[in-house]
């Protein structure tokens, strides 16, 4: 080893080798994701076609889609999609690591069971569940008849605002478990210390719950729920496998009316608009994610 | 007498629950097991939706005989198997430098692949599109291989910077004295530490390059080029018909090397997650 020689040991030093092993990661981040998010930006000033370079717009494009309804019912179900899912998989991932969090037999198994739906690919899950709100032959439907729940057949597909409810559940239903697995890494680091001082006191459960858990899963809440929200807000599979939008735009999103319209449509530079709008709101949550990031 | 009566509200408390949760949670995959061996007939007319009453592997011959199934199989195997050795290693040995050699500017650099991991890559498909077209990448499997190294190094690089802050100092510290190269620390000494943040690395890219989704469906086009879920979704439904055997049963094969995957690796997998929201 102490036979290095010279520009050997120049290319060890931190530095020189420091910037080598990022390189690979470099070129790839850099020319296939900042090129592109940059280019995003600026296509979206264009009037750019498929096979057409189309020339300098500036906020046309902007202009364009804003004063369209249907991109105004994207945005809007975009986010109304967002909020809805996130709570309900906020609320059913914390009730599922409260109860993974106690002991009892067969915690592993459920627990390596529940996460299924985060792990399997979406495109074919969401195929499991069109065939399971089918209008004519729906399993649900089945279901709910047989509990004396419903009289007939729900088409749960079929209206607007049907389609948008059976979205959400699928969408809490595929996120759920990502929620339920940060929460049980959370309740695992809260010292069981904090409980018994609590029992002594006199706290009941819900108490010890609303002054211990929560204030504790704060931050940890920041994370998962900033996290979830971007990559919901500009969710594609679930929607475009179950409904394409519809039925007439009642379910189109961002990311699924910009694929019309720049993919089927060949509009690159009203799509890439579209592609672009929702980062607005993903800048607010990129800052509450870095801040609670840092603060730990 | 007691012994019975506290199981019994512990069973409640907790399996009640637990199996309602199960049920929602489990209930597609169930689905997709019992129409995978229904025949068609049953499919439309049968007693009982959950039970199956003329089992048949006819959806499943012909998915593997009539369609191009398992060439997207394959296609997604490799493609898969590829991003995820190609952004394991890179991750590694960036994650490497950014938290052992700290040169100049890698705080930055660290914060910049975070907020790389928080692009989605519904913002990049249409301009990314433009880039493959001129680039002559379009239609090309192993496109896809740099594609999803975009959003697989960021989340693993930020992975093995949770990682290898944990390792202690002392080791390598031992090892420079004895005049071990940086390099070779980084291959002899870390490397073997290192494995269960790559394991976990490497079931993360496996299942997420199975999942994916966008970028397949506008990279590719020819059959012979498309992953699982672009070709059952663009080949196998035509129109208002619905093979809904075949679909199934493609589903059911389709979700298996991930959940296999993950299985095996179940703790890794649950190590990886808890601590990328962690760090």
């Amino acid at each position: 080893m102490t036979s290095r020689s010279p520009l050997l040991a120049r290319l060890d030093s931190p530095r020189v080798l420091g910037y080598l092993l990022i390189t690979p990661a470099a070129i790839i981040l850099l020319g296939l994701l900042a090129y592109p998010l940059l280019l995003g930006i600026w296509l979206s000033l264009t009037s750019a076609t498929i096979g057409k370079p189309g020339e300098f717009v500036g906020l046309q494009n902007y202009a364009t889609i804003f004063a369209d309804p249907i991109f105004r019912g994207a945005a809007l179900f975009s986010v109304f999609y967002t909020i809805c899912a996130e709570v309900g998989k906020l609320i059913l991932g914390l009730a599922l690591a409260l109860l993974l969090n106690q002991r009892f037999r067969g915690y592993r198994v459920s627990r390596a069971l529940m996460l299924l739906p985060w792990v399997a690919p979406t495109v074919l899950s969401a195929l499991a569940w069109l065939w399971l709100l089918d209008p004519q032959f729906s399993a649900v439907s089945w279901l709910l008849i047989r509990l004396h729940l419903i009289n007939s057949n729900i088409d749960f597909l079929g209206s607007g605002w049907a389609a948008r409810f059976s979205l959400i559940v699928v969408n809490i239903w595929r996120g759920l478990p990502y929620f339920a697995i940060g929460y049980l890494a959370g309740l695992q680091s809260i010292s069981k210390d904090l409980y018994e001082a609590a029992a002594i006191d006199g706290a009941n459960g819900w108490q010890a719950f609303c002054r211990i858990t929560w204030p504790l899963l704060l931050p940890l809440t920041t994370i998962l729920l900033a996290f979830s929200s971007i990559f919901t807000l500009t969710d594609f599979q679930l929607i475009w496998t179950i409904t394409h939008g519809g039925p007439t735009d009642a379910t189109q999103v961002f990311t699924t009316l910009a694929y019309q319209r720049a993919i089927t449509g060949g509009q690159l530079g009203e799509g890439a608009a579209i592609a672009v709008s929702p980062i607005v709101f993903m800048v607010v949550l990129a800052v509450f994610v870095v801040r609670s990031v840092r603060d730990r | 007498m007691r012994h019975v009566i506290l199981s019994l509200s512990k069973g409640l408390r907790i399996y009640v629950p637990l199996a309602l949760f199960g049920v929602f949670l489990l209930l597609p995959f169930f689905w997709m097991l019992l129409t995978t061996f229904k025949s068609n007939q049953e499919l439309l007319n049968t007693p009982n939706p959950f039970w199956i009453y003329h089992g048949t592997f006819a959806h499943v011959t012909d998915l593997l005989t009539q369609t191009a199934f398992l060439r997207w199989f394959a296609n997604t195997l490799f493609v898969s198997v590829a991003s995820t050795v190609l952004s394991v290693f890179v991750s590694y040995i960036a994650a490497y430098a950014i938290i052992r050699l700290r040169f100049p500017g890698s705080e930055v650099v660290s914060m910049v692949i975070f907020l790389a991991y928080i692009v989605p890559p519904a913002i990049l498909f249409i301009p990314l599109a433009t880039i493959i077209i001129q680039l002559h990448w379009f239609d090309k499997l192993w496109a896809l291989v740099p594609v999803y190294a975009t959003f697989l190094v960021p989340f693993c690089t930020w992975l093995l910077i949770g990682f290898l802050k944990n390792i202690p100092r002392e080791l390598e510290e031992a090892a420079r004295i004895d005049g071990a190269s940086n390099l070779a620390i980084l291959w002899r000494i870390i490397f073997p530490i290192a494995v269960p943040g790559l394991i976990s690395a490497a079931i993360f890219s496996f299942t997420l390059s199975w999942n994916e989704y966008l970028y397949a469906l506008v990279f590719m086009s020819s059959s012979g080029n498309k992953t699982v879920s672009v070709g059952m979704t663009s080949e196998l439904i035509r129109g208002d018909v619905f093979q809904w055997g075949q679909l199934m049963a493609g589903a059911l094969i389709g979700v298996l090397p991930a959940v296999l995957v993950y299985f095996f690796f179940v703790e890794y997998y649950v190590a990886g997650m808890s601590g990328s929201v962690k760090e």
